[in-house]
């Protein structure tokens, strides 16, 4: 799936007040890519991947969603930063309950599918369990699985490891690649963080805050496949990071981070 | 022992029952007015099932279950409906808040003038009793409803029928449970009530003949009986609930 954007904005009104979320967006994402929007917390990130999801609308502008095939609407999957599975259905349930409803799964085998897919997160003897059962990282785990399980044209992911620990956070980094490696979906990715954005994305697009405009959109050169503890140590990987920390400080700066 | 719940549980009726009995034996309360609850037990066991217990029994929990159930469910159909649909809550609140304070009981007369005296004008006040309990617990819960199962259905393209019944319905669950558990000790309270009058069976009937012809121990047979079925009741709804909502984050 492709996207463009044409000057896409968003404001919200309330009580004469008006507030920008963001403003004259423009920018493409390339059918495959690995894509990670980058900025402060009130940028209005979450906003435009909310808009891109089709849950919120833009107030002004262009977004252009161009499905592979022009025949059928393409399908988009989606993991939340906490919280999106259903508690009331076990982890299969979860994940079978999405694909009962996809279209392009009429006639395929769903327990196959779901059996493939808790597997490839490594749950297997979870997968009977409910989610309060689960440490916040296999639940993230379930939700990465249950997006890709479904095959979407687009996958988007809203800051899905924020409230993880570090550890938890880099063992799921190598686990998300590696699965995006293996289904080659194009997926959208929103961070704060600089250092996830790095070592994940094929290109960062960097957003200012207060309004959210794209600052700059930068191309993250570094070979695949990526593993943590050998790329912190390329020096093409510290000079992304620094780079990049530098960008997002002139945004901070009044706040002298 | 002393560790068991359900020691406790028991310990409560059990204190207040043997305070009673030895304060009646001992003539410290007047046996005519409050007769010994092992007289009262006894009675209950042993002489009123002749005089037809069970039949009073039954029409009131005949007219209960038919009431409970038609007022339930329609309530949980028009709590949804609401909860999802805007327009539909909109046109139905006003008249929810504006019907919902107007004790049942008040309406009977109408009722019976509508349904006639027989079975089903106690079976509809009964529903229409259980109907706002339930409609407004369950809106409540479709309130409740976190706002990110709503999107998540949305980005996935769940299908509406879906959607309702396995995305809503469990998740207002514990919310209509409320409903059910109330609804159902106000389904006691108005089928006694209207059985008190215009009725020629069922617990009220029972209490209300026993007290005008001075049967003092049916009179309280009649209201241990209502008990009873109180605590059967709730015992019934809480497994149900244990059961339907076993995935809630609450044994820890």
């Amino acid at each position: 799936m492709q996207i463009s954007t044409t000057r896409l904005s968003k404001s919200f009104s309330r009580k004469e007040q008006r507030t920008v979320a963001y403003e004259n967006l423009n920018f493409q994402i390339e059918q495959g890519e690995f894509f990670c929007i980058l900025g402060p917390s009130g940028c209005g990130k979450t906003s435009l991947l909310r808009t891109i999801a089709g849950l919120e609308t833009a107030t002004s502008g262009e977004l252009n969603i161009q499905p592979l095939n022009a025949s059928k609407p393409g399908s988009i999957g989606m993991v939340f930063q906490e919280h999106g599975l259903f508690p009331w259905m076990t982890i299969r349930n979860n994940i079978r309950f999405l694909l009962e409803n996809n279209r392009q799964m009429v006639s395929r085998d769903l327990d196959a599918i779901v059996n493939e897919f808790i597997d490839l997160v490594g749950l297997t003897t979870f997968a009977d369990y409910f989610p309060h059962q689960l440490s916040g990282g296999m639940r993230q785990r379930v939700s990465i699985a249950r997006s890709f399980a479904n095959e979407p044209d687009l996958l988007l992911m809203d800051e899905p490891f924020v409230f993880l620990d570090y550890q938890t956070r880099c063992a799921l980094h190598g686990l998300l690649l590696d699965i995006w490696q293996r289904k080659k979906k194009t997926l959208v990715f929103v961070t704060h963080d600089i250092e996830e954005a790095v070592f994940l994305a094929d290109r960062v697009l960097l957003m200012s805050a207060h309004p959210g405009t794209v600052k700059s959109i930068i191309d993250i050169n570094l070979p695949r496949p990526r593993e943590f503890l050998t790329l912190r140590k390329l020096p093409a990987y510290q000079d992304q990071v620094s780079e990049l920390m530098e960008l997002l400080r002139e945004e901070c700066e009044p706040f002298n981070l | 022992m002393l560790k068991n719940r359900y020691f406790w549980l028991f310990m409560s009726p059990v204190s207040i029952l043997l305070l009673w009995e030895t304060s009646t034996r001992s003539g410290l309360l007047d046996a005519r007015f409050f007769p010994a609850p092992s007289v009262i037990f006894y009675y209950l066991i042993f002489t009123s099932p002749g005089e037809g217990l069970w039949t009073d029994i039954s029409a009131s929990l005949y007219r209960i279950f038919w009431g409970y159930l038609a007022g339930c469910a329609s309530g949980i159909v028009l709590g949804v409906s609401m909860g999802l649909n805007h327009t539909v809550r909109m046109m139905i609140y006003p008249l929810v808040a504006l019907l919902y304070p107007i004790p049942k009981i008040a309406i009977l007369p109408l009722i019976m003038l509508v349904f006639g005296i027989g079975e089903m004008s106690k079976i509809v006040v009964v529903a229409i009793g259980s109907f706002f309990l339930v409609l407004i617990n369950t809106l409540h819960g479709v309130d409740s409803v976190a706002k990110i199962y709503h999107d998540v259905a949305q980005v996935y393209r769940i299908k509406k029928h879906n959607f309702v019944l396995r995305v809503i319905l469990p998740g207002a669950l514990p919310a209509i449970f409320t409903g059910l558990k109330l609804a159902i000790g106000y389904s006691l309270v108005i089928v006694v009530a209207a059985e008190f009058s215009g009725a020629d069976a069922g617990i009220g009937y029972l209490i209300w003949q026993s007290w005008e012809t001075f049967s003092i121990k049916a009179m309280y047979a009649g209201i241990f009986v209502i008990g009873a079925l109180g605590l059967a009741f709730s015992l019934i709804l809480n497994f149900l609930e244990r059961c339907l909502t076993s995935w809630r984050d609450t044994d820890q």
